[in-house]
């Protein structure tokens, strides 16, 4: 369901009161620079859409599905809208994530927002003062180039008391414009809202509390539910007695194709009367574990997909002064956002509107729609502000229980997962397992590279160094493998299957780089000839303030270099840790980011993600791992899944390297990708010992230290 | 059991006739509409949830409505009664600490209770005194700048 045009146009307008909407149709290609890379726009369908509104008063509204959870995009879309526009950015206003009103998109994910929508919304922003300016002509009787706008209101150039505001010539319109032609953008030299860094728009209501949250919405006579869960994944429910529960007053009780809940007028009285169920599950007996797991995704590995594939793997092989052959490991990694899966519900004259924490309210409309039998016109999915996401908002199972268990009780009913619900219910990272087989010549230039990867997926393993003889065999995507391969869901998080890509190649550059005898930072740039590659890596050497030296230096105290490419964005880490030989702990004292992502939009926001990628990775790099047994998910809470906290977080320092003459690209995930090889390259430093696996716990640490 | 239970919230008086065992967590979402304080844990390991209770900080998930009788207890919607921002709140918005914004109200609750019972914090003091509390997006350095600069502004004074 692409068609953003559902709703007549003629009645958006009156619904919005009156105004001038300006709709943007436009097929992708005519609205994203033909320089952004054609792989950046898998995934994404052909025509993208904005609507933008002026209001009477001058106020202009954007329409946005996507949401926001975070990132910023709440203030950098309207940035963007505000610049093409000529308008200061406090007459912008912004509805996101709302399929009633917003037109039509995938989902919030794989930083997609500003390379992707932000074309639209410039469009459209630069469309629609195009058709302004046309009315302002029309209202004067002179020439569009006679005109000039400033703020909200175009002047007539040779007299500027001859000006109308945005407002003025909104009043009395019910105009709508589609946009069939692409527009003049404004040039990046020219930009004076865009590339600017002012305060969050989201901000005054978050630290009031105000700002609402899927579980903060209150419907008259709403209840709240509690639903009986398995004990583990892959269990079936053989008996259950309701009875107990039933009797409790006030709680109302719903047994009905599988669903067994209690709902009650508050979720204490709720959860009480749960605890009333008693069931049975048949639960199948484990099969693989936490240690397991590794082997078993190498044996049942699906049939790979080649990405890539050149030269003759045995020559690289017979010509390589020294080979390298390592496997890499990565645990199971949950999203664990701090707000857990929660949707509000209600059903009422055969429609559902459903208030849900979701990455993708299209894609839930579309999923509510067929679980509760409706047509999906007649379910509103509406966003609230999103309590983190990483990719795990995106399947929707508590806006699919909320709707269900409003269309039997005829109630609006909330579900608000527990966090031990978040833990079992995660589409968790997949673990995977990276063979890797490398080698140079006697100089250091790299001659093979055989990678394979099973379980993670293909994103992060595009080979950017210039290596004759190659392959990359992907085993499985992110989004599952075949049945049985995971023993629960698995799903996107931060940069889907890269961190754990990039984990095993760029820990096994160092190991070349020491092996041959050059300093990391060089290794690298003498095995690229990539320009944008060699522009960040210099970047963060200058401003880490590199100095040549051969790793291991063995001193207990380390640094590290890594870097990659994702959502077009070209980034590379720097970091300095401490490693307590006796603990095995290994603490992180700096953290240097350098990042190409074309034009900067909103540079403090860009850096906000950049420090959240990198503190986020902390959590897997050092702790983040799920525990399991078969289909029972061991970690249920913060006590024993530890997250990064403040006392882990170092230094951090980001840069740009200046690059207006392309788009903006992602910048949500870039940074968190080298998290893993970064830190292990800088143990090596400090110690000499080879961190294969993830995350590297201080136990795992010590066994390393042992092997050196 | 219910029974009438008393209390200052957010200067003002409140008096609720149910369950004394009740959380306090649950009670100020559902009974009393505040639902600035968030649930995360359920088990007061991530500080989501936390709130002042005669000055001291308290994660109401971990506290029954009986704990709370006869106490002042202060949400993050006490925080700017007239709808001028606390110099917490204020250093958050500036350093932009905070992304979702879902563990801020617990944040600034902690900051605020901090420097309650500890005007002169060091910074390693505030620290330590936030470690518990969690932040999935990774605002962690902003938060610190913001806490130092609220603590500056505040001089040692803790209103």
């Amino acid at each position: 369901m692409t068609d953003a045009t559902r709703m007549d146009r003629r009645e958006f307008v009156k619904v919005l009161g009156g105004g001038i909407v300006v709709v943007v149709t436009l097929p992708l290609d005519m609205i994203l620079d033909p320089r952004v890379p054609a792989r950046s726009q898998r995934q994404y369908p052909t025509d993208i859409n904005a609507y933008l509104h002026i209001a009477e008063d001058g106020t202009i509204t954007l329409y946005s599905g996507k949401v926001e959870m975070g990132q910023g995009i709440m203030t950098s879309l309207s940035q963007m809208a505000a610049e093409e526009l000529g308008v200061t950015l406090d007459t912008v206003y912004i509805v996101m994530g709302d399929t009633e009103s917003c037109p039509w998109d995938m989902g919030t994910f794989g930083s997609l927002t500003t390379r992707m929508f932000g074309p639209a919304v410039r469009t459209a922003a630069a469309q629609a003062r195009l058709v302004l300016t046309d009315l302002a002509a029309e209202h004067f009787g002179v020439e569009r180039d006679a005109l000039t706008v400033e703020n909200g209101v175009i002047y007539v150039r040779a007299d500027r008391s001859r000006r109308v505001s945005y407002g003025e010539l909104a009043k009395g319109k019910q105009l709508t414009h589609t946009v069939d032609e692409r527009a003049v953008l404004r040039a990046a030299k020219d930009f004076t809202v865009v590339g600017g860094s002012p305060k969050r728009l989201d901000g005054h209501e978050k630290v009031t509390g105000a700002a609402k949250y899927a579980g903060d919405i209150r419907l008259p006579g709403m209840l709240y539910a509690r639903i009986l869960r398995p004990p583990a994944h892959g269990a079936t429910l053989t008996r259950v007695d309701t009875s107990a529960a039933r009797a409790m007053p006030g709680v109302t009780v719903v047994n009905q194709d599988g669903l067994v809940a209690v709902l009650a007028a508050d979720p204490e009285t709720a959860g009480k009367a749960l605890g009333l169920v008693t069931a049975e599950f048949d639960v199948p007996g484990p099969t693989v574990d936490t240690e397991s797991i590794f082997d078993h995704l190498v044996k049942a590995a699906p049939a790979p997909a080649t990405p890539d594939e050149a030269g003759d793997l045995a020559l690289g092989r017979r010509r390589s002064a020294k080979t390298f052959d390592v496997t890499y490991y990565n645990g199971y990694v949950a999203h664990a956002p701090m707000e857990p899966h929660t949707a509000v519900a209600e059903v009422k004259d055969g429609k559902a509107t459903v208030w849900s924490s979701t990455q993708a309210p299209f894609s839930q409309q579309t999923n509510i729609a067929r679980e509760i039998g409706f047509r999906a016109d007649d379910v509103r999915v509406i966003t609230p502000y999103v309590g983190g996401g990483f990719g795990g908002k995106v399947p929707g199972q508590q806006a699919v229980e909320a709707a269900q268990l409003a269309k039997i009780t005829g109630k609006p009913v909330q579900v608000m997962w527990t966090r031990a619900e978040e833990f079992f219910y995660d589409t968790f990272r997949p673990a995977a397992v990276v063979k890797l087989v490398s080698g140079i010549d006697a100089a250091g230039k790299l001659l093979l590279w055989d990678y394979h990867v099973y379980g993670a997926g293909s994103r992060g393993s595009d080979v950017f160094y210039d290596v004759p003889n190659r392959t990359v065999k992907v085993y499985g995507e992110w989004r599952g493998g075949p049945d049985g391969y995971h023993p629960f869901a698995v799903g996107a998080w931060r940069a889907p299957a890269a961190n754990t890509n990039r984990f095993a190649a760029e820990q096994q550059m160092d190991l070349m780089a020491a092996a041959a005898g050059i300093d990391p930072l060089a290794f690298r740039l003498k095995n690229t000839t990539d320009a944008r590659m060699t522009a960040v890596l210099k970047a963060v050497a200058d401003a880490y303030g590199w100095k040549p030296r051969v790793p291991p230096g063995k001193t207990g105290r380390g640094r590290g270099v890594a870097c990659g490419i994702d959502a077009d964005t070209y980034v590379a880490l720097a970091a300095d840790v401490t490693v307590d030989r006796a603990t095995g702990a290994v603490t992180v004292d700096r953290v240097v980011c350098a990042q190409d992502m074309g034009v900067v939009v909103n540079p403090d926001g860009a850096r906000m993600q950049m420090e959240g990628c990198i503190v986020m990775g902390l959590g897997y790099v050092f702790s983040e791992e799920v525990r399991f047994e078969g289909g029972n998910v061991l970690d249920a809470n913060f006590d024993t899944y530890h997250l990064p906290r403040f006392s882990w977080v170092p230094r951090i320092e980001t840069v740009f390297v200046k690059n207006d003459a392309l788009p903006p690209t992602g910048g949500g995930e870039p940074a968190i990708i080298n998290m893993g090889a970064v830190i292990a390259n800088a143990v090596f430093d400090a110690t000499g010992a080879h961190i294969r696996r993830l995350p590297m716990t201080p136990k795992r640490v010590l066994e390393a230290l042992r092997k050196v | 059991m219910r029974e009438t239970i008393r209390f200052t919230l957010n200067g003002r008086p409140v008096t609720l006739d149910t369950a004394a065992d009740r959380t306090l967590l649950w009670v100020l979402r559902t009974d009393l509409d505040l639902t600035g304080t968030k649930y995360g844990c359920g088990e007061g390991v991530c500080g989501s949830c936390t709130v002042i209770v005669d000055g001291r900080i308290v994660r109401s998930c971990q506290a029954t409505l009986g704990f709370v009788s006869g106490k002042d207890v202060t949400t993050i919607e006490g925080l700017a009664p007239d709808g001028k921002l606390h110099p917490v709140q204020e250093a958050f918005v500036e350093h932009g600490g905070y992304q979702c914004g879902y563990c801020t109200p617990g944040m600034i609750m902690s900051v605020y209770g901090l420097l309650l019972e500890n005007p002169r914090a060091s910074r390693d003091e505030i620290l330590e005194g936030m470690e518990p509390n969690l932040c999935r997006c990774g605002a962690h350095t902003r938060i610190v700048r913001a806490i130092e600069t609220a603590a500056a502004q505040m001089g040692g004074r803790n209103d």
